[in-house]
């Protein structure tokens, strides 16, 4: 028979050519296929699952080198399975589900940039000319950028920059602006800023003070028209004990907040800020300007 | 003479102003109204206030104490009260504390300020704390607290001593009229700098340094040398930026290598010590003439000073008042403190003069001060400039980036900051603010880890 | 208002624009003898050329959606160097089309200026030898008729099929099909004279010749002790223009070939204001030219009956050096501050590669000429160049640049 499918191989034109092509073909074929079978790495397949469970933006929020990282050390060092941030409450019900554990839940967390202290609202004390970056106009020997207030915000984008989603847009005022709808809370951002501006809150958290300043009140008033002044209103005004004035600035307590927004109400200079409003007032896939001027500010 | 080296790389800054201002001999600026010390003037540990609102001072008392062994005391430089224990702006932007001191006016001085003392007798210790105590750091610049420098440990001695009179900087001139108008002053502080290195009785090998473009202040110094019986030899170096740079200096001289930055090398490691003539003459004020370091001689200059100067100011002036009496044009200017190449530019004139400040110099702005750099055509004018022999195009567009752990591979700590590398650039990249980030973000990494790892000892 | 920024406050004034357009005014002489040597169309293929390449890359980055930077003028030199390697006959779509390659493919496709990896004027050029051949690789080669002298030169036209033009082959053609060629057979060998300070009479001559010797060596004196840059570029230039380079129609660029390659007088006078303004190392063009004038010189030969073409001909090194586009090449091309090495120690390696690869090319090869190719073969080797060549850190052992390729 061999000899008959030799004879034939040789008599159609390229008959020894296809020939060997084709039995090359088929050795290969069948050696890889014993490789794989013999070499085969033994992979823990929930590792693949999980994977296909995350978002895959490879941001490092959760703080491991990209979601397979992630995975592996959920599967294989029993990394707790609620710290993707982009993934949500979605990602951590999966990851769970894939672990066979209970999910303890992650929360839905957002952005928020603590200043209001545009450009218009605020005095400025020169001009910068140097590199279009926050902590480069930081760094010493750089001046500590153009704004008169040393805690506020420099309005250079290192935060906008350094956003994987797209997130953070500068605003017409020329403040960093949150699209909460798109923010992930991967903490690139809180990162990035050199004055320690932004921070993440649950979004059940509508109430924030959005001054950072330690300056006192008489500096305040002489550097920025929205700084807080330590007047103290807000504190008397909480009966939640959830807002504190410590070393000159108004702080808010997350954990005691209960969005009752008394402290809005009382603050003489608007540094508090409800976002409850604009949240609702928010919908659709464009922002409007106005409605992230407010959201996040 | 010795055989003088060329460092490698170095730049000839253009420079109108220096043949003005060096010209122009010492004026005694007037006592400022109001005296803000800083506490930290120096590298090293901030001072200590030992004074609170309301203590009376006289002119030389010690408003504060070294705060560590690298640190200096501060003393006030006029009569007067106390105003605040508070803060004030430095140079580099933040804020540091300070001790406000409203003059009185009448000047009245601790007992001794200003009468001649015989310092013959005092052996090298005794020389080294008389330093401290009257807060003397290095004037040219960098503000290391002298007597530490003068402290080498037992395993480095020194066999050399460098004094820098170079004043690469285009525009200062204030070293220069220091050394022509104080000559025997600076010869005697030298003396005294010898005699608190010497080693088993031996005095370091010394060299008096100074760039070609003043042989009148070498002369003079040569002359007072020989007429104090001071053992120094008077070298004129060829003119370029940045020739009175420590490490560039040192090579010139003696053809030793500093180590660099990145291997923490010092000029004691190849057993150099470098002063600048400015701290050899305080030094000689200190302990010659029983003045704690209160005052300076700086240049103020710049092409929108109307009359510019070299004058001697109280440290604690602020940098308003001295220039009030200069004619500054007004409009749109830049105020840097020190010289062209390495001085800070500052947003604000109410900082004081401090021990390192060398210059004041007031610019009118160019027309369009451009924010957009080009990109790096390589052309490796910087690379040819860099005294330190790293390759500043890389570190450049690196830093663009945003590749900093990267940037300390290709030597970015070994960095002087010198400015020739900019200074030459055809695409205008801020090379020197590059470097400056990508230090600063390395410096937070290694933090970052640092506490990350100290977290993690804790919670085990 | 102050204004606040990080040293230094002082800046060299140079600038990315000054240094373009100090190339494009060192490459006038060598347009000059274009012009004179090919007639007007020498003018029309360099202009079509340089505002195609701006065209092109004005267009290509608002497509990009990045800043257009026509205005920096390195559009405009690579134009000008491309017309410069093409012949004053080609049709107007070959520089246009050549612009594209060169500002598309050779330069924006990398990154734009600073980035690209190849002399995009040497790209554009090799692809155009293969996209139209017949009018960038001819047999034959035009020139404006010798018998037209001054002025009127300019007025002719060497297109092709131009009565005004009359054609051969370049040198270095003849002397790739026959090695052995007698002198008198290379083109531009007549009227060929020794440098023109020997043209005096003998004693003027050499009193001359010994005179620029000192200016040399006085110039080269100043410049090490005292950076009077001036006086070394211009003692040594004049020097090597008035006492070295040899008089001729071969060496003046009267002979075939590209637009701006064929005079090595006006080429060396547009590399010393090169050097002068430190836009080019002179360390670079040097060690091309010499490792091709050497090797071109030691290295055996066949000739078109077979026989081996050994030893050394002064005759044969002189058509090397100055027939072609060495001089070009070397001053314009190698040189080109994005494709060459940060170093001056790199740059001789550089030079000494493409100066080899020129020499095997010219030699050996399918191809009279060697220049491009060698040029774009080292640019590939520059990277290897730089990572070996790093300067030390001042005061350690280290290099200047990580052990690992990395970064």
């Amino acid at each position: 028979m061999t000899q008959g499918m030799l004879v034939f191989a040789a008599s159609v034109p390229y008959g020894p050519a296809i020939g060997l092509l084709a039995g090359l073909g088929v050795l290969f074929g069948v050696a890889l296929y014993i490789g794989s079978r013999k070499f085969a790495v033994k992979v823990d397949p929930r590792v693949d699952e999980i994977v296909e469970a995350l978002p895959n933006a490879n941001c490092g929020g959760c703080g491991f080198g990209g979601c397979r990282a992630y995975a592996e050390a959920v599967v294989l060092k029993g990394v707790a399975t609620n710290l993707c941030a982009p993934g949500g409450p979605a990602a951590s019900a999966a990851v769970a589900r894939i672990m066979g554990v209970a999910d303890v839940g992650a929360e839905m967390r957002v952005a928020v940039v603590h200043c209001q202290g545009a450009p218009a609202r605020s005095r400025s004390r020169g001009e910068y000319s140097g590199l279009r970056d926050c902590r480069a106009a930081v760094v010493p020997g750089a001046g500590g950028g153009a704004k008169s207030c040393a805690y506020g915000c420099l309005g250079y984008g290192t935060c906008v920059e350094a956003c994987p989603f797209g997130a953070m847009v500068m605003g017409p005022d020329g403040l960093p602006q949150v699209i909460e709808r798109l923010c992930t809370a991967c903490g690139r951002c809180v990162e990035a800023c050199p004055r320690s501006l932004i921070s993440l809150h649950s979004k059940k958290q509508a109430v924030f003070v959005l001054c950072r300043s330690h300056n006192k009140a008489k500096v305040v008033r002489e550097v920025c028209d929205v700084g807080c002044i330590a007047c103290r209103r807000c504190e008397k005004a909480c009966k939640h004990d959830a807002i504190h004035v410590k070393d000159n600035v108004a702080v808010i307590d997350d954990a005691k907040c209960t969005q009752c927004a008394e402290c809005v109400k009382v603050c003489p200079r608007g540094v508090i800020w409800d976002l409850s409003a604009a949240r609702a007032a928010y919908s659709g896939t464009r922002a409007p300007a106005e409605a992230t001027a407010q959201v996040g500010g | 003479m010795p055989n003088l080296l060329r460092f490698h790389g170095g730049v000839h800054p253009h420079d109108d102003e220096k043949p003005r201002t060096r010209g122009l001999p010492i004026e005694t600026a007037a006592a400022p109204a109001t005296a803000v010390l800083p506490l930290l003037q120096h590298i090293g540990a901030p001072s200590k206030p030992v004074v609170k609102k309301g203590d009376q001072v006289l002119r030389g008392q010690a408003v504060a104490e070294a705060g560590g062994f690298v640190s200096v005391p501060v003393h006030s430089p006029v009569s007067g009260k106390v105003a605040d224990v508070g803060k004030c702006l430095h140079p580099l932007g933040m804020s540091v504390d300070a001790v406000v001191i409203e003059n009185d006016g009448r000047d009245a001085s601790v007992p001794g300020f200003g009468e001649p003392v015989d310092a013959s007798s005092l052996d090298a210790k005794a020389i080294r704390d008389r330093i401290r105590d009257a807060g003397i750091c290095g004037m040219g610049g960098a503000g290391f607290p002298t007597h530490v420098k003068l402290s080498p440990p037992a395993d480095k001695p020194v066999d050399t001593l460098v004094v820098n009179g170079a004043e690469c900087e285009p525009a200062l001139s204030a070293d220069h009229r220091l050394m022509l108008e104080h000559a025997e002053g600076v010869a005697s502080g030298v003396r005294l700098l010898q005699r608190a290195l010497a080693r088993d009785g031996r005095l370091p090998k010394t060299f008096l340094a100074v760039e070609e473009n003043k042989p009148d202040a070498a002369a003079a110094m040569r002359s007072a040398c020989s007429k104090l019986s001071v053992d120094c030899e008077v070298v004129e170096l060829p003119v370029r930026y940045p020739q009175g740079a420590e490490k560039q200096l040192i090579y010139a001289l003696t053809g030793r290598k500093v180590p660099p930055q990145s291997e923490r090398g010092l000029p004691m490691d190849v057993s150099v010590v470098v002063q600048n003539v400015g701290t050899a003459f305080a030094v000689h004020e200190a302990l010659e003439r029983g003045k704690p370091l209160v005052e300076r001689v700086l240049t103020v200059a710049g092409d929108a000073v109307g009359r510019a100067a070299n004058v001697r100011a109280r440290i604690g002036t602020p940098i308003a008042e001295l220039l009030a009496a200069r004619d500054v044009s007004p409009g749109p200017t830049r105020l840097v403190l020190g010289g062209p190449m390495m001085g800070l530019a500052q947003f604000t004139d109410e900082l004081p003069v401090m021990k390192t400040t060398s210059g004041v110099l007031v610019e009118r702005r160019e027309e369009e001060e451009p924010d957009r750099f080009g990109p790096c055509i390589r052309c490796a004018r910087c690379v040819e400039a860099c005294p330190m022999q790293l390759v500043p195009t890389r570190l450049s567009v690196l830093a663009e980036a945003g590749l900093f752990d990267a940037m300390a591979e290709w030597g970015v700590v070994d960095c002087i900051e010198c400015g020739c590398c900019a200074y030459v650039c055809p695409a205008r990249r801020p090379i020197v603010h590059q470097v400056k980030l990508g230090k600063w973000m390395l410096g937070q990494a290694q933090k970052k880890a640092a506490a990350a790892a100290a977290a993690k000892g804790g919670a085990s | 208002m102050r204004v606040v920024r990080v040293s230094p406050h002082r800046s060299e004034g140079e600038s990315i624009p000054l240094i373009m357009w100090t190339v494009v005014l060192a490459l006038l002489p060598a347009f000059a003898v274009g012009l004179y040597v090919f007639g007007w169309r020498a003018a029309y293929v360099t202009v079509l050329s340089a505002a195609s390449c701006v065209g092109w890359e004005a267009l290509i980055q608002k497509l990009r959606g990045v800043r257009v930077t026509v205005a920096d003028g390195s559009a405009v030199v690579s134009g000008v160097l491309l017309a410069f390697v093409l012949p004053a006959s080609v049709s107007w779509y070959v520089p246009v089309v050549g612009a594209f390659v060169a500002m598309g493919i050779a330069k924006q496709a990398f990154g734009g200026l600073g980035a690209n990896f190849f002399n995009p004027a040497l790209v554009a050029r090799v692809f155009l030898q293969f996209a139209f051949p017949s009018q960038v690789n001819m047999p034959e080669w035009p020139i404006v008729a010798p018998q037209v002298t001054g002025l009127a030169r300019l007025a002719k036209s060497v297109a092709p099929g131009s009565p005004d033009a009359v054609t051969s082959a370049t040198p270095l053609a003849v002397l790739k099909a026959n090695p052995g060629a007698a002198w008198e057979a290379i083109p531009g060998s007549q009227p060929f004279g020794p440098p023109l300070a020997w043209l005096l009479p003998a004693g003027a001559a050499w009193a001359v010749f010994a005179l620029l010797v000192a200016f040399a060596a006085a110039g080269i004196y100043l410049e090490a002790t005292r950076g009077k840059r001036l006086a070394a570029v211009a003692g040594v230039g004049a020097l090597l223009l008035f006492g070295v380079v040899p008089t001729g129609d071969i060496s003046f660029g009267l002979v075939p070939g590209c637009i701006g390659e064929t005079s090595a007088w006006a080429l060396l006078l547009g590399g010393l204001a090169l050097v002068y303004y430190r836009c080019i190392n002179w360390r670079l063009p040097l060690a091309y030219i010499v490792t091709v004038a050497v090797l071109a010189s030691v290295l055996p030969t066949r000739a078109g009956d077979g026989s081996l073409v050994v030893g050394f001909s002064f005759e044969r090194t002189l058509v090397h050096v100055f027939g072609g586009g060495l001089f070009l090449g070397a001053f314009f091309m190698i040189t080109d501050m994005v494709t060459s090495p940060l170093t001056s120690k790199g740059q001789v390696a550089f030079g000494v590669i493409a100066g080899v690869m020129a020499a095997l090319i010219r030699l050996y090869a399918g191809y009279p000429e060697g220049v491009c190719y060698s040029i774009l073969l080292a640019n590939a080797t520059r990277p290897l160049v730089d990572r070996l060549t790093m300067p030390t850190v001042f005061g350690s052992r280290r290099r200047a640049a990580p052990a690992r390729p990395a970064g």
